[in-house]
């Protein structure tokens, strides 16, 4: 059996499945209840200062696909609204009842230092494994100049790194905003100010519906609505690039990251160890379906372990990054083209359209006489976008296959097309 | 075998072939494509009905979910480990009154349940093991007697060699799975998949089958007793009710388990004996399953005679729907009368008396008619029947046993059909076969640390 135990700069963990802080991470019912569950460490829910922030009513919305399936997640829900006292004396509780999980606590407080210094002995006090600072909120805090106001100033976020290094021995893990233009400048300050690890992403800024009977967006709190936080599925492939451009950045190589966003499911895992990180957070998945959604993670990824021979998370953990590169590098020679497989094709008619309106017009439809449909592929008019595989219902019908060219590696530097070439 | 009762009939017309083609999977087996949507289709409830109403407990959200995630030996695992037989009681289950029954899609606005049994048959069709699923923990140095190696006999015995004991089961047949091998519709356990199951559930090692060992026969209860800690006895019902009319054993009147067995075991189906015309008493799976493979082997007229209304009849409205579908004629309200025998003496037919219910009594209007048939198969249910067994207490004439499954004898544990609880399922018994072995090591364990 594959070994899924973690050393996240530091921290240990029986499992690499964390959950990010948020609800579920609220307080000591629920975190018991997901370690039972078999979780491997928390995020516990963001402190701030007290007294507590207050919270309005109507907080979630959601963007749903056809099946009413969630696709995407906003929630405009700002810090923990429980008193400091409570929540130390509850994770010093936890954390002594389930000393092998990792707890880390979420911190977000002014940007002066006197505010941290104070703070994190009482954190160290609880037991707690590590720090993470919440430099990602989106909405609320923002306005109070915390949160994403913090972490999309890469020099706040080095400066309040620093302190928080000089106060407490913890890990400090510096949780970044996905609000900016590139992720790449506040890991560095991360790195720069002494993090010992990043994590990301926050949740994007997002309205996600509107009523419009009230003209008001969703969720609505009286007779007017604001931007929220989104996250879950549909953030997934950007959490995933974000956490690429950070662990193949020269300038923070081996930083040790923790993934978030719209992780749901043992692949979702898979992929972003892949791409990097060393640990996983979820938030929204089990927001929808509770935490026993842990068990199939935990069996998925340890049999897809076993089955390419990983024994370990460390072994597979940045596998794809070498593989992640710049267009620049892509090769220029070479090329796929479609193939369907007639005896699987149910004859929708969803590639055609979708090539002959807005690709290169390289599927034939042939119609039969007895009304029995045709699709082929004009194998010489074949750009090998992938439009008609994405567009097919049928998984596997639709495959791109690569062709021998005969052509060697040759990328956009190098190719004479390129007016601005480098190489020859 | 030969069905000495049936064997003035003709045999089918019909080739070998073409007989065993009509013997195909009732319900074909999902294509990949179909799982992925049918798989899409379950809600992932919490506290998910369907597991609550399935007999063994499987957790059918959560396997659901594995396949959709395309983790299918995570699906047949969490299946494997409640129910180790989940094989076929994937094909055999009437999960329109369990797990189907049960879920949320049923509803009025929703139209059609997730197919769980065929879901369940995907699992397990395509798990891919490089060896068994499931490994013995240490050895216990106990050693326990399995009597019948039926679905009971073998889950009890699976999970007792899980769990580091030594099993040895005795069976008075030549081959192993009980009703499973015997007894089940062979268009719902196609071609030798019940040998198959077996191979694999003991491949865990630790299980050795002795044949030919008839408890009441050549075993005797106390041997057990001297040589194993523990006993367990999962006998099965092996009496075939009688109809208490004269003329019962003339040639063409038999119980309808005989034939289906003769049916499950013969390789040469042109060599089964089946009559033009056929009439089956009774109103439960086992009448539907037999009027059903009759008229699939070629019998032209086939009526089901049932002494109350169908909505009374344990057959689930899905079986009787199998049976109208291969064009069996169902008549409700009629209660045998008399054997019609013919001058040698073999039946020709049947007199029914017609039934009404009369002050919450079923009797009998005094009105007659008769239905002509060279065979009447009785299917009006089976009795527990086992010479030396007098010494445990019984609940009408199945084995009492508390809810650990022990029996009144200490060390002697009984489950599956033989025992009074629940209703006789494959799933049921492997339930019983399961919970029983956890008790026997429970209670073993216990002595072992009182010693
Ligand atoms: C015709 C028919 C159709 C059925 N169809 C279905 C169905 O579609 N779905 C469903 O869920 N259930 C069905 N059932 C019920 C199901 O088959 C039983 O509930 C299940 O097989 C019970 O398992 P068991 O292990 O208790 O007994 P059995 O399967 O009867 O096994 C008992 C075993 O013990 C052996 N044995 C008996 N006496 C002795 C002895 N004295 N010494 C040694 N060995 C002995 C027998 O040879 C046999 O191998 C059907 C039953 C019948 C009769
Ligand atoms: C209701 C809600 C409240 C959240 N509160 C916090 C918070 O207090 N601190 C924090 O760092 N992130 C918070 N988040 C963000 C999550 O921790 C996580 O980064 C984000 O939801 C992306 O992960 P997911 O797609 O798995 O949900 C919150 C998210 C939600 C949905
Ligand atoms: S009841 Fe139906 S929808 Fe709900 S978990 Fe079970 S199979 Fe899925």
């Amino acid at each position: 059996m594959a070994d899924l135990s973690i050393n996240f700069c530091g921290i240990k963990s029986p499992n690499p499945f964390w959950l990010a802080s948020a609800p579920p991470t609220d307080k000591a019912y629920n975190v018991v209840r997901a370690f039972e569950a078999g979780w491997g460490g928390v995020v516990w829910k963001t402190l701030g200062e007290d007294p507590a922030a207050v919270n309005v009513s109507s907080r979630y919305s959601a963007h749903y696909g056809n099946n009413r399936e969630v696709l995407g997640f906003n929630n405009i829900e700002l810090i923990t609204d429980r008193s400091l006292t409570i929540n130390l004396r509850e994770i010093t509780q936890v954390k002594k009842d389930w000393p092998d999980r990792a707890m880390v606590v979420s911190l977000m407080l002014p940007c002066e230092e006197h505010y941290w210094k104070n703070m994190l002995p009482l954190i160290e006090a609880t037991g707690a494994d590590g720090i993470e600072l919440n430099f990602g909120c989106p909405h609320g805090m923002s306005e109070r100049g915390m949160g994403s106001a913090v972490g999309q100033v890469p020099e706040y976020v080095e400066m309040v790194t620093r302190w928080c290094k000089a106060h407490t021995k913890l890990p400090v893990i510096v949780k970044l905003t996905p609000n900016i233009t590139d992720v790449r400048l506040p890991a560095r300050a991360a790195l720069a100010g002494g993090a010992d690890a990043v994590s990301l992403i926050n949740t994007i800024n997002s309205i996600t519906a509107l009523d419009l009977d009230r003209m008001i967006a969703l969720p609505v709190v009286g007779n007017s609505s604001t931007h929220g936080g989104y996250c879950g599925s549909a953030v997934k492939p950007i959490a995933l690039n974000m956490v690429a451009e950070i662990a193949r950045d020269p300038l923070t190589k081996g930083l040790p990251i923790s993934g978030i966003g719209g992780i749901g499911n043992w692949r979702d895992v898979a992929e972003f160890i892949a791409l990097g990180a060393g640990s996983v957070q979820v938030c929204t998945a089990a927001m929808l379906h509770g935490f026993r959604i842990v068990e199939g993670m935990k069996d998925g990824l340890s049999r897809w372990m076993d089955e390419k021979g990983y024994r370990s998370v460390a072994e597979f953990s940045g596998k794809a990054i070498p593989n992640t590169t710049d267009w620049k590098n892509l090769d220029m020679n070479y090329q796929v083209i479609a193939h369907i497989d007639q005896g699987s094709c149910i004859q929708c008619g969803r590639c055609y359209v979708a090539c002959e309106d807005t690709s290169h017009q390289s599927i034939a439809q042939h119609i039969e006489a007895s009304g029995a449909r045709r699709y082929e592929v004009i194998e010489h008019e074949c750009v090998g976008c992938n439009l008609c595989e994405i567009t097919c219902p049928v998984e596997d019908c639709i495959t791109m296959v690569a062709q021998d060219t005969g052509k060697a590696y040759m990328n956009w530097t190098q190719d004479p097309r390129n007016p601005r070439r480098e190489a020859r | 075998m030969m069905i000495e009762s049936l064997k003035h009939l003709p045999r089918p017309q019909l080739s070998n072939a073409e007989l065993s083609g009509q013997f195909t999977d009732l319900a074909p087996a999902l294509s990949a494509r179909q799982a992925i949507i049918e798989s899409a289709r379950c809600l992932y409830c919490y506290d998910a009905p369907c597991t609550r109403s399935c007999p063994s407990e499987i957790d059918v959200a959560g396997f659901i979910r594995n396949i959709h995630d395309g983790d299918i030996n995570s699906a047949a695992h969490g299946i494997l480990k409640q129910n180790i037989l989940g094989g076929s009681c994937a094909r055999v289950c009437p999960t329109e009154i369990l797990c189907e029954d049960a879920c949320v899609r049923n509803h009025h606005a929703e139209g059609q349940p997730v197919k769980i049994g065929l879901l369940q048959r995907y699992a397990l069709d395509h798990m891919k093991f490089a060896s068994h699923p499931f490994t013995r923990a240490a050895t216990t140095g106990r050693k326990i007697a399995v009597v019948g190696a039926g679905p009971a006999g073998l889950s009890c015995a699976h999970r007792l060699a899980m769990l580091g004991n030594d099993v040895v089961i005795f069976e008075a047949r030549e081959k192993p799975g009980g009703l499973n091998e015997y007894g089940i519709a062979k268009y719902k356990l196609v071609g030798d998949f019940a040998q198959k199951e077996v191979e694999f559930l003991l491949a865990i090692g630790g299980i050795e089958i002795r044949y030919g060992q008839t408890l009441g026969g050549n075993l005797r209860l106390k041997d057990l007793h001297g040589s194993f800690d523990s006993v367990f006895l999962g006998l099965g019902l092996g009496a075939s009710r009688r109809l208490g009319l004269t003329g019962e054993d003339a040639p063409g009147l038999l119980a309808a388990v005989d034939y289906i067995a003769a049916l499950r075991q013969a390789d040469d189906l042109t060599q089964l004996p089946v009559p033009a015309r056929a009439i089956v008493i009774g109103g439960g799976n086992t009448a539907i399953d037999i009027a059903v493979q009759i008229r699939l082997l070629g019998a032209e007229e086939v009526t089901l005679v049932y002494r109350r209304d169908a909505a009374k009849m344990t057959a689930t409205g899905h079986e009787q729907d199998i049976a109208k579908a291969n064009l069996v004629s169902i008549r409700t309200w009629a209660q045998p009368q008399q054997v019609l025998l013919d001058k040698a003496g073999r039946v020709r037919g049947m007199r029914f008396e017609k039934t009404r219910m009369e002050a919450a009594r079923l009797t009998g209007s005094g009105e007659t008619f008769d239905i002509p048939a060279e065979a009447i198969f009785k299917a009006i249910g089976q009795g527990f029947d086992c010479a030396d067994i007098d010494g445990l207490e019984r609940d009408g004439d199945k084995i009492r046993v508390d809810d650990q499954f022990r029996t009144c004898l200490p060390g002697f544990y009984a489950g599956g059909d033989c025992v009074a609880p629940g209703q006789d399922l494959t799933v049921q018994a492997v339930q019983h076969g399961k919970l029983a072995a956890l008790a026997i090591h429970r209670d073993l364990m216990a002595k072992m640390e009182a010693a």
